[in-house]
């Protein structure tokens, strides 16, 4: 299981990365900063970067505007 | 030097001689960065690194730190006088630059963390990425979704590790910008990084 925002809860698997879990949640929205138990990931390793089991995850929205 | 001045007499008994010493890291000098810059100088931050590369256009008078006599001037300098115009003795290191990554660690290495006022949210992405990147230790205070009327309900904090973003998440620039929302995100995003200093030098000490 993986928490996701303090809030949602998603089934993990092996091999889950954080891609295959923007995925899963049904991301489309691209401008996000995501971290994993804490640690930014940065976009260019969405797709290698592992989501262990038990991980929580912030996905952060960036909206323009300043 | 800042513990005596009069015009920290009313702060928080034990903060301003720790916010004398602080140096904090702003990038951006629009809405967001120049109410902050403000917010953190009258607290008594005692230096400040300001990055901004535009001048001031009067569509910024409606909720940045500047006045019509500003106009035409690099938002850096325009923001530097105001800054001093409240505390003279602030240290002030300008920037008249278009930030890029690969600058971050060179401009900001004096910085105990930095406040990101980008105005555009893939500038606010490779930002973030910058300075965890060079620096692994630093919290970085950012902001996202601050634009529209009114919903002072939906301004929110969230941490995760040592990002700390504050704002909706969700409004838009292109609903249009009003002071007062940009400035109380300007001013949690102040607020945050005063309560990092304080809770840090506290916990050094």
């Amino acid at each position: 299981m993986v928490i996701v925002n303090d809030r949602d809860r998603v089934d993990w698997r092996e091999g889950l990365t954080v891609q295959g879990l923007l995925d899963a949640m049904g991301y489309s929205y691209n401008l996000i900063t995501v971290t994993v138990n804490g640690e930014l990931i940065p976009e260019e390793e969405y797709g290698s970067a592992p989501v262990p089991d038990e991980a929580r995850v912030t996905v952060f929205h960036l909206a323009h505007g300043g | 030097m800042s513990g005596e001045d009069p015009i920290f007499a009313r702060n928080v008994p034990g903060s301003t001689a720790i916010l004398a010493a602080a140096t904090v890291g702003i990038a951006g000098c629009g809405g967001l960065g120049s109410n902050a810059a403000v917010a953190l100088v009258r607290a008594g931050v005692g230096r400040l690194i300001l990055v901004d590369q535009d001048v001031v256009e009067a569509s910024n008078l409606n909720r940045q730190y500047f006045f019509r006599r500003d106009l035409g001037r690099l938002k850096v300098e325009a923001l530097a006088d105001h800054l001093r115009a409240i505390n003279p003795g602030v240290a002030l290191e300008l920037h008249a630059l278009a930030l890029r990554a690969e600058e971050v660690p060179r401009v900001y290495a004096g910085a105990a963390l930095l406040i990101e006022a980008f105005d555009r949210a893939d500038a606010k992405r490779w930002l973030i990425e910058a300075w965890c990147r060079a620096f692994p230790e630093r919290t970085v205070i950012c902001a996202s979704g601050l634009s529209g009327l009114g919903r002072t309900e939906a301004l929110r904090v969230r941490r995760a590790g040592r990002i700390i973003l504050c704002g909706d998440e969700q409004s838009e620039a292109s609903e249009g910008l009003c002071a007062a929302r940009v400035a109380i995100v300007a001013a949690m995003e102040a607020n945050l990084a005063i309560e990092a200093l304080v809770a840090a030098a506290t916990a050094g000490s």
